[in-house]
């Protein structure tokens, strides 16, 4: 009997000992995108995972507590030059990740691969999962959760009252659009193959937000589609992003099979904006979608309340 | 192979006719249904069969046809045909059931150059040379293929004998270095190029145009005008290699022409259309137990069924899950492989292999 209390009494310990230790080292305890509540006692050194969220953190003037940003984090540029490289976020390594000791780490909810997720959220360092939702309340909800989890509540306020200005103002530009154009995100053209951006992703989003209709809204995500079927679903206006200065060139895309039969190629309605510009949601997204609201209708411009200080919530 | 005196087979003119049936089945299907929906008369308006009443739709419909549909199913059904024939010619050189066109390496040069320039040509070709990347993808993979064959061959070669075991098993010692590549490429890759990258590992005829299937139909005809040449020789060789010699055949000229018509035949379709497994197996073996094993038949009726076979699965892929394609190696496997086992189950006793 004795044999058997001894084991049963040092786990019972172990299981006290592990209950209470979350209560009493937390200082801020967030909800992440994932359901799960973290807790966060010190949020010094940010290892900073998706191009928006190390977009926000240094909107927030928060630059000098990130340790390391993930390959994404493109904007702004000194990012990626300055701090440690984490890799691709899809591509993740945990020991990569917990080896440069963060306190905190901060994820787009993209982030992956799932066992690297699952040993990172396992590990004593708090994991915070940042929502990804292609809407402008999205942006606002992740800037809230980045300042909640960083203790930067004044200035996280100030940036999601200058993000919600932005699409506000926005809004009323969307306002003056006559009809809305229908519009097809071509995410590559490979050997003539056409992926395109279909229902869920961050091109339709900024589609709508810029107050226009994604041609395709049959599936979701990026597909291959066909080529009659990009002449059926007859967009107005083409867009494309380009990267590294690497760009699809306007000929090239409308002069395709099944392209070369819509009204975008017939008007040479081709838009080509900066990758993670136009597909970040992040806090130049308002801006993005001004762009593009602009680029569909010449005729609609104005400024946002963002564009005279852009670190004015930097602190 | 196949015990001849136990079974009696269909004569060669009823299946020949019935190919042909097929192939003008599958193609006239192929050109009837698509994403784009052309409803019957205003189909055979367009084809300048008939007269339409409505002029506007009428140009759309005739654009839709004649750049898109037709194009597609030119190139299907070629490439079909094509990569049916190089499934014959490799197991007839190679005396073995299992071999498939890829053994000579092409599927693997073009698979690696293919990757490459998805993946590394983003980062290297320069803003001058963007506007031609949609051609370079399908002309680096053919290089990458005659370059994957040409090294087996060179491998297998010795003293001007081609050695079939070593060009066998050189051809996978070569397939899983480009598949370690492929995956170092996979690991260094985004999104974006992840999907490229999978998507045309397994194939799609999305993006044809009469460019490509003027580009192919050389490699085409000569493949075709190669079957009488390839079918005298492959015949003895199903005995052995020496017994083909004493009977007369220039067995080292066979596997070279063999090898070379294959590695370009089925080079040329996979640079367009990526991938495109199976139709090498199935459809060989599914003729071998119709007309027997003599090449004579075999090779032009692989042809046919290959090329029907293929333009059945695009008209699946490419309707399916319309507006999205789904890619044609799914299709091809799905359908092809059960089917094939089911034959296979119920001739047992046929394919004594």
């Amino acid at each position: 009997m004795s044999s058997l209390a001894k084991p049963l009494i040092c786990a019972a310990a172990f299981a006290l000992a592990l209950a209470s230790a979350p209560a009493r080292s937390a200082d801020v305890t967030v909800r992440d995108a994932a359901g799960r509540s973290v807790s966060i006692r010190d949020a010094s050194r940010i290892v900073s995972i998706g191009g928006a969220v190390t977009e926000i953190l240094y909107a927030l003037g928060l630059d000098d507590r990130i340790v390391a940003v993930d390959a994404t984090s493109l904007f702004p540029p000194q990012a990626l030059r300055t701090k440690a490289n984490v890799g691709y976020l899809r591509q993740l390594s945990p020991e990569g990740v917990l080896g440069l000791a963060p306190s905190l780490v901060l994820a787009a909810e993209g982030a992956g691969p799932k066992e690297a997720i699952a040993v990172l959220e396992t590990a004593s360092v708090p994991y915070v999962r940042v929502p990804d939702r292609f809407t402008g309340e999205g942006i606002v909800e992740k800037v809230r959760l980045i300042a909640v989890a960083t203790g930067a509540m004044e200035r996280g306020d100030c940036l999601a009252a200058r993000i919600a200005a932005d699409l506000a103002a926005l809004e009323t530009l969307r306002a003056r659009i006559r009809a809305p154009v229908k519009v097809m995100f071509v995410l590559s053209l490979a050997g003539g193959r056409a992926m395109i951006a279909g229902r869920n992703t961050a091109a339709d989003g900024i589609i709508r937000l810029a107050g226009a209709q994604n041609a395709i809204s049959e599936f979701e995500g990026y597909k291959l589609v066909n080529e009659e079927a990009i002449a059926a679903a007859s967009p107005d206006v083409v867009l494309a992003m380009e990267r590294d200065g690497l760009k699809l060139g306007a000929d090239e895309v409308l002069a395709g099979p099944g392209f070369n039969l819509t009204p975008a190629a017939a008007r040479k309605a081709f838009i080509s904006m900066e990758g993670q510009y136009l597909l970040g949601f992040g806090p130049r997204t308002a801006r993005a979608a001004r762009d593009l609201v602009h680029a569909l209708d010449p005729d609609i411009a104005g400024r946002l309340p963002s564009e005279t200080d852009a670190r004015a919530c930097a602190g | 192979m196949i015990a001849r005196g136990s079974v009696t087979r269909p004569p060669l003119w009823l299946v020949f006719c019935s190919l042909l049936g097929l192939l003008f089945g599958a193609s006239l299907v192929s050109t009837m249904i698509g994403a784009a929906g052309i409803p019957l008369p205003r189909l055979a308006a367009a084809l300048g069969l008939g007269t339409a009443g409505d002029a506007v739709a009428l140009a759309r419909d005739e654009l839709v046809l004649w750049s898109i549909r037709l194009p597609r199913i030119a190139l299907g059904a070629m490439i079909g045909a094509m990569l049916a024939a190089a499934g014959v010619v490799m197991q007839g050189v190679f005396r073995n059931p299992l071999a498939d066109p890829a053994l000579v390496g092409v599927s693997s040069g073009a698979a690696l150059a293919a990757a490459l320039t998805i993946v590394a040509g983003d980062r290297f070709l320069t803003a001058g040379i963007v506007s031609v990347r949609v051609e370079i993808l399908p002309v680096a993979a053919f290089a990458g293929a005659l370059a994957a064959t040409i090294a087996l061959y060179r491998l297998a070669t010795a003293h001007g004998r081609t050695s079939i075991a070593i060009f066998l098993l050189g051809g996978i010692a070569i397939a899983a270095l480009v598949n370690a590549c492929i995956g170092l490429l996979v690991f260094v890759s985004d999104d974006r190029q992840l999907r490229d990258l999978t998507f045309w590992m397994l194939g799609s005829f999305a993006g044809a145009t009469w460019v490509k299937v003027l580009a192919v139909l050389p490699f085409f005809a000569g493949i075709l005008a190669l079957f009488p040449a390839m079918a005298r020789g492959l015949d003895p060789l199903i005995l052995g290699e020496a017994e083909a010699f004493h009977m007369g055949v220039a067995v080292e000229r066979l596997k070279r022409i063999s090898i070379a018509a294959v590695a370009l035949a089925v080079g040329a379709a996979v640079s367009v259309s990526g991938i495109i497994g199976f139709v090498g197996i199935v459809v060989p073996h599914l003729l071998r137990m119709i007309v027997g094993p003599g090449h004579r038949a075999l090779l032009p009726g692989s042809a046919l069924l290959g090329a029907a076979m293929t333009l059945a699965a695009d008209a699946i892929a490419r309707t399916l899950a319309a507006p999205a394609e789904l890619p044609i190696g799914v299709v091809t496997a799905a359908i092809g492989a059960p089917f094939f086992l089911v034959l296979l189950l119920r001739q047992r006793s046929l394919v004594a292999l």
